[in-house]
């Protein structure tokens, strides 16, 4: 067998996830240089290399949608292959040198789209060089973890963003509400007594921005929109034709402010965790199709950032490694298909960003995860591939491990057995 | 009219009943906790342990000698993040006249200024071997991460917005002392509640032992969910002071807010201060109580505040003591190797 990098490779007796079909029908794929050449019953070539599913799921490599950190051994142990990292590093993507840099820095293995800075600095006041950041190769622009608290450079910003057709990944919390709170009014926050903000924050939030979209046509992706209040105004929105999307993290369709019970900073995120009725209707959402994409807003943080009391602790939450297996189940509760769960983590976050993935599609980048979405595993905090294992699941019994992942091609992880 | 120089001993004291020690599971049992973190999570007869308990220390400390030597040769550790004044000394004293070795660590003076993280501070600490760790810190939640890290009792002296459980147990206490009781009294508790860890221990504490607690405070400063605390909220100051046997003021923190909150400490005594003629929507006896330090003329009128048969202000640090000193004892058993406490 010939095992040159250029021969073709045929992955075979894998079950293929395509759009069409709820639900994965048995086939191969094959795959030539780094693109997707055929899908479905097809034989491997005399040369072709050949990779046994035994049986797995063949997927689109998922496309994470806001994460800030590379952190390559977490993505490849989730099935990412590619993300959109958010401009909150340190220093800010606020200037085309620095997107540059980013875009190339986990090449070959894992790709990163970086998401340009908004304004300067991230600081909400000036708008930064979004135009020459493109060109550096960002895909998309956005707030960072934060709001931009004035109108009329929100409004210039989107302007300028369906000027250049670009999306704008906005934080939607309304920052006069939310102030220094880190959770949201409610029981818990009393109980603890931490800074709380109420959940309105985040549609008072939405409901100015949408507004601004009607004006100005801007593709406009609401990272998290976490709240039943919230939702209803993206839903209705997207209902009158508005180019709207919407993202959540699993962490927001599981998990309620219960569990910042013991001040566990691992369940501080950004926006916070809300109540149990904006949980139910997030998952609702979900199931409706109001919900467009599911991210890991992966962000590992050591104990430097995490061993604090509450508020003096930062947000986030290691997420790469649990995004798929938390994700298929909501498939398994029969919420939804398995087909739409990749339209959630891959495909749609793929059209976002514009780029050729996220589908098994001819002609798609060969972006190409196996996934034994029975397979049982526990998540454990002090052992994980991510460089902080500060995930809220901890000691969480799930199901659902990316088995190979292929990008543009070429195999980059796998697990025995 | 009593002169405001009466001294607590003639204080209307009624002294309750104490339950018998039979009343109360065998050693251990009676209080099961490692840690004094906060007052939720205890259960009634716990609680009510800890008060039986400090009733000897009120006794001990009214008399000439106030010395008791069960915590000799312990280390007690007050380390105390975020200023005070009558805590420390309470906790220092509680100890003393138990026997312990007292050191008081302030933030001011330690390398906390200089960096350290709170963690490399609870390890430095627990290195040193202390037998019990008093904890005051600003952010809530800090004395339950350092209590998770040390191999001794720790007491929370108070964090952020969280609790402050001795605070609460003395209240229960005093008032114990002057109604005679605690189940079916009205308690009011008014000011500044979303800034204030003692209105949080204090309305699970006192809902937990029978109390019907009624909070009162501008809008601003009210959390939201505080009938999860066993409390129910007022709309207004009158409402919470209606018929209340006991009216607990609480202090404006300015400290902890941030933005506007009020619009300004004048105009907040003239809805929320406590003044003779608000008070006789009371009880006439009602129990007028503040956790210190007070903001005279603001949230409570100095005539109410200095009158003895009204304020049981002073009873309340009389009681800080005694409360403390039980609660040292209770905690250190274990570590002292007390008979059914190991």
């Amino acid at each position: 067998m010939s095992n040159t990098p250029t021969s073709p490779l045929t992955i075979v007796n894998g079950r293929l996830v395509l759009g069409g079909h709820a639900e994965p029908v048995p086939g191969n794929l094959r795959i030539i240089g780094d693109r997707i050449a055929e899908i479905g019953a097809i034989t491997p070539g005399a040369d072709d290399r050949v990779h046994d599913a035994r049986g797995a799921l063949i997927a689109p490599g998922l496309v994470d949608l806001g994460v800030f950190a590379i952190d390559r051994p977490a993505f490849h142990f989730g099935g990412i292959s590619r993300a959109a990292l958010m401009p909150d590093q340190n220093p800010t993507l606020d200037h085309p040198a620095q997107v540059r840099f980013a875009a190339y820095s986990g090449k070959p293995d894992f790709w990163v789209h970086p998401l340009a800075a908004a304004t300067r600095g991230l600081a909400g006041i000036e708008m930064a060089e979004i135009a020459l950041m493109k060109e550096a190769g960002a895909r998309a622009v956005a707030t960072g973890r934060r709001w931009i608290t004035d109108t009329g450079v929100m409004h210039r910003l989107m302007q300028y963003c369906a000027m250049l057709d670009l999306p704008l990944i906005v934080h939607s919390q309304d920052h006069g509400l939310s102030g220094n709170a880190v959770a949201t009014s409610g029981e818990m926050a009393t109980r603890l007594g931490l800074p709380q903000a109420p959940a309105e924050a985040e549609s008072i939030a939405i409901a100015r921005d949408i507004a601004l979209v009607r004006m100005t046509q801007a593709r406009v992706h609401f990272r998290q929109v976490t709240t039943r209040a919230g939702l209803a105004l993206v839903r209705a929105a997207k209902a009158e034709g508005l180019p709207l999307t919407v993202g959540i993290t699993p962490a927001h369709l599981l998990l309620s402010d219960v569990a910042l019970g013991g001040f566990r900073t691992f369940a501080r995120l950004s926006p916070p965790l809300r109540s149990e009725d904006d949980r139910q209707a997030a998952l609702a959402a979900v199931g409706d199709g109001t919900i467009d994409v599911i991210a890991s807003g992966h962000d590992p943080r050591g104990p430097e950032d995490k061993r604090l009391p509450f508020a003096d602790s930062q947000p986030g939450m290691a997420g790469a490694e649990t995004l798929l297996p938390l994700s298929l189940g909501l498939v398994r509760d029969g919420l939804i298909s398995t087909e739409r769960l990749f339209e959630l983590v891959a495909a749609n976050p793929a059209r976002i960003l514009g780029v050729e993935a996220g589908a098994l599609r001819p002609g798609f980048e060969a972006d190409i995860v196996l996934v034994d979405p029975d397979r049982p595993w526990q998540v454990d905090s002090g052992r994980m591939a991510a460089s902080a294992g500060n995930t809220p699941f901890d000691r969480l019994p799930v199901q659902g491990r990316c088995v190979a992942l292929f990008k543009g091609g070429r195999l980059v992880d796998q697990i025995s057995g | 009219m009593t002169s405001p120089e009466t001294s607590p001993e003639t204080s209307p004291e009624l002294r309750p009943t104490r339950r018998p020690a039979s009343d109360y599971p065998p050693g251990r049992a009676a209080f099961p906790h490692r840690h004094l973190l906060g007052i939720a999570g205890l259960q009634p007869w716990e609680i009510e342990y800890l008060l039986d308990e400090a009733e000897q220390w009120v006794d001990l400390n009214r008399q000439a000698s106030k010395h008791d030597d069960r915590l000799a040769g312990l280390t007690l550790i007050n380390a105390f993040f975020e200023n005070s004044t009558r805590t420390l000394l309470s906790f220092e004293i509680a100890g003393k006249r138990l026997g312990a070795d007292v050191v008081n660590m302030h933030a001011a003076q330690s390398s906390v200024k200089k960096g350290e993280t709170l963690i490399d501070t609870a390890v430095t600490l627990n290195a040193m071997r202390a037998d019990a760790i008093v904890i005051r810190h600003g952010s809530s939640g800090a004395v339950q991460l350092i209590a998770d890290k040390v191999g001794c009792p720790v007491l929370n002296a108070g964090d952020g917005t969280h609790e402050h459980p001795t605070q609460a147990l003395l209240d229960a206490l005093t008032i114990r002392r002057r109604k005679g009781k605690i189940a079916g009294l009205r308690v009011a508790i008014c000011g500044d509640i979303l800034h204030s860890r003692v209105a949080r221990s204090n309305m699970i504490c006192l809902s937990t032992l029978g109390a019907e607690v009624y909070v009162a405070g501008p809008p601003a400063l009210m959390p939201p969910a505080v009938e999860a605390m066993g409390a129910t909220p007022c709309k207004d100051f009158a409402a919470a002071l209606d018929g209340a046997d006991v009216v607990m003021m609480l202090r404006l923190q300015h400290e902890r807010m941030q933005g506007q909150f009020i619009p300004s400490p004048r105009e907040f005594r003239h809805l929320y201060g406590l003044t003779d003629a608000r008070l006789a929507q009371a009880q006439p006896d009602a129990l007028v109580m503040h956790p210190g330090p007070m903001n005279r003329g603001i949230e409570i009128d100095s005539l109410i505040a200095d009158n003895p048969k009204r304020s049981a202000i002073t009873d309340q640090v009389e009681m800080g003591v005694a409360m403390r000193m039980a609660c040292l004892d209770v905690l250190t058993r274990r570590g002292r190797g007390v008979a059914g406490w190991a």
